[in-house]
């Protein structure tokens, strides 16, 4: 009875580490195999292979991989700057003012994240279409930076609603300019949000192939590449852009959740 | 005339999105709706706009099958993420010490920052027979002995489940974290047994966060074909790869507008039903924002 107690008790722990456990085996599978001495350089998960660096070391060998590779970070590196402007300057909006048309603005905002991926992607190629318009970086730009917004508003708008705004009355009160008061108050305190919704812009973008697939022409981004390559087998070296990949957002991430902690101390300290 | 500009001034902030998002995604919409009633072919000349209602029917006929797959393939994984997630969530808001819980949370994202294609690639390379994992599976009789696990339902249905299952998580634990603890202890207090304060107490204060995310789980996964792809085989195809392969491969553009309408207008459907059903309407993000 004793060990059906103890199970028991922790019967939530274990299934909880059990689901856990099953989001992360594809991501610990992939760093893994990309150290993995494979026959053919190709992808293959069979388990009595030795360790070699090989593939880091050679991680840009494969030179169309490195073209994708270069086109999906240039895309996501626009992508996110175009998309987090506009999306911040919604967020504000819809945050700050009350005005006619905002219940409209919020469902145009909610609308492209209920719909769909490839009634997306189908719908922008039915209008490229008609228009004869030639499909490639620009259209890819043009869909991304579409699909991004309405992400990015919702995150910056989640920071926004529990802004303080007396810090800026007391900073207009101090004689700043309205200018002065949004590029010295309102921006510092705003920045972490503005920042993690450009993070999530940009995981979005470089992991997009639904809606890249349809409006992308002859253009080959990172999850187009893969998708190509699976067919004949993949180079390791995709794990190994993978695994670097992971690496840097985490980072990344970990740097705009210190900064979102050092703002909030800020903003306790000035209270 | 400052309050005429000052009025002007959210207008000036939504112009650019909202301009993108009108000619970018409404206006599209229009227009596959547009090219769902044309007909003609790409060799002779293009497709032209003629009122060609017929485009509806066709695309439906001789798939029942499969719709009724991708509906049945849907709503397993959408139940299965809800199984996995909600337990999960439960434990991470409540059970867990602070720090646990930020490596948790953290865990529950990590999918997103590797490529979901490279992911479900490396789902396919384990699922492979042989392999260590279907061994297991084996040994432990989910998989009869002479069976595979490739191009089978089920490797779908997990591949969904496995995909979406952040889009599940995430909603259902802010909703938890959300809840006043001292409820439950008041419940306790009442009288009311762990079964009896789960029931009436937690879930019913979590239902938005459920219902969330069951629509963020259905909608994708009801549209993906990345799956069915590589880890199913002919047999497991769902709509998604129809209209796919009628847009790109067979080039038979009404067609496949015909189709992603029908697919866009079903998902609509559903989700106005079940959201009537739930009876809330969190999801919109229309709940005021203080303020």
């Amino acid at each position: 009875m004793g060990a059906w107690k103890w199970l028991r008790e922790r019967a939530l722990n274990i299934y909880a580490g059990l689901a856990i456990a099953y989001m992360l085996i594809p991501i610990v599978v992939i760093a893994v195999f990309s150290f993995a001495e494979t026959p053919r350089d190709r992808m293959n998960f069979a388990i009595n292979y030795g360790f070699t660096l090989e593939y880091w070391q050679n991680a840009f060998a494969v030179q169309e991989l490195n073209d994708a590779m270069l086109t999906s970070l240039k895309l996501a590196a626009l992508s996110t700057v175009i998309s987090t402007v506009i999306g911040t300057l919604m967020a504000l909006a819809l945050v700050r003012y009350r005005f006619f048309g905002r219940r409209a603005s919020n469902l145009l905002i909610v609308l492209p994240m209920a719909a769909p991926e490839i009634v997306i992607g189908a719908a922008l190629l039915s209008m490229f279409v008609i228009y004869s318009v030639s499909l490639g970086f620009t259209t890819l730009l043009i869909a991304h930076v579409m699909f991004s917004i309405s992400f990015v508003v919702v995150v910056v708008r989640s920071r926004l609603i529990g802004f303080d705004r007396s810090i800026e009355e007391a900073a207009a009160d101090l004689g700043a300019t309205p200018f002065e008061t949004f590029r010295f108050v309102t921006l510092p305190l705003l920045w972490p949000g503005v920042m993690a919704g450009a993070l999530l812009a940009f995981a979005l973008s470089i992991d997009d192939f639904v809606i890249s697939n349809f409006n992308s022409g002859t253009t080959v981004t990172f999850p187009l590449y893969v998708y190509g390559a699976a067919l004949r087998g993949i180079p390791i070296q995709v794990l190994v852009l993978a695994t670097m990949l992971f690496i840097v957002t985490v980072a990344a991430i970990v740097f705009v959740l210190w900064q979102q902690r050092r703002a909030e101390r800020m903003v306790q300290a000035q209270a | 005339m400052r309050t005429i500009r000052r009025r002007l001034v959210p207008y000036g902030l939504l112009a650019p999105g909202a301009i993108w998002l009108l000619l970018f995604f409404v206006v599209p919409m229009y227009y596959m709706g547009e090219m769902a009633l044309r007909s003609g072919a790409l060799e002779t000349g293009g497709f032209r706009f003629t009122w060609e209602w017929a485009n509806f029917p066709d695309a439906l006929e001789g798939r029942g099958e499969l719709i009724t797959r991708t509906f049945f393939y849907t709503v397993t994984a959408t139940v299965l993420a809800l199984l996995i997630a909600y337990p999960l969530a439960y434990a991470i808001a409540i059970k867990v010490s602070r720090r646990w819980r930020l490596l948790l949370l953290f865990a529950v994202i990590a999918p997103f920052f590797t490529t979901y294609l490279v992911r479900t690639i490396a789902w396919k390379t384990i699922l492979a027979d042989p392999s260590p994992m279907v061994d297991f599976l084996k040994t432990v009789g989910i998989v009869p002995e002479n069976g595979r696990v490739l191009a089978t339902p089920g490797a779908v249905i997990a591949g969904l489940t496995y995909t979406f299952l952040p889009f599940m998580i995430l909603p259902i634990y802010a909703s938890l974290e959300r809840i006043d603890l001292s409820l439950i202890e008041a419940a306790k207090d009442l009288y009311a047994s762990a079964r009896q304060a789960f029931l009436r107490v937690t879930l019913p204060l979590t239902m938005p966060g459920i219902v969330a995310g069951v629509l963020l789980t259905f909608i994708p996964a009801f549209g993906d074909y990345v799956n069915a792809t590589v880890l199913g085989g002919p047999n497991q195809a769902m709509i998604g790869n129809k209209i796919q392969s009628l847009y790109l491969v067979e080039r038979d553009y009404p067609e496949a507008a015909a189709f992603s309408f029908l697919m866009m207008a079903a998902v609509l459907v559903m989700v106005l039903i079940y959201i009537r059903a739930a009876g809330t309407e969190a999801f919109m993000g229309e709940e005021d924002e203080g303020r």
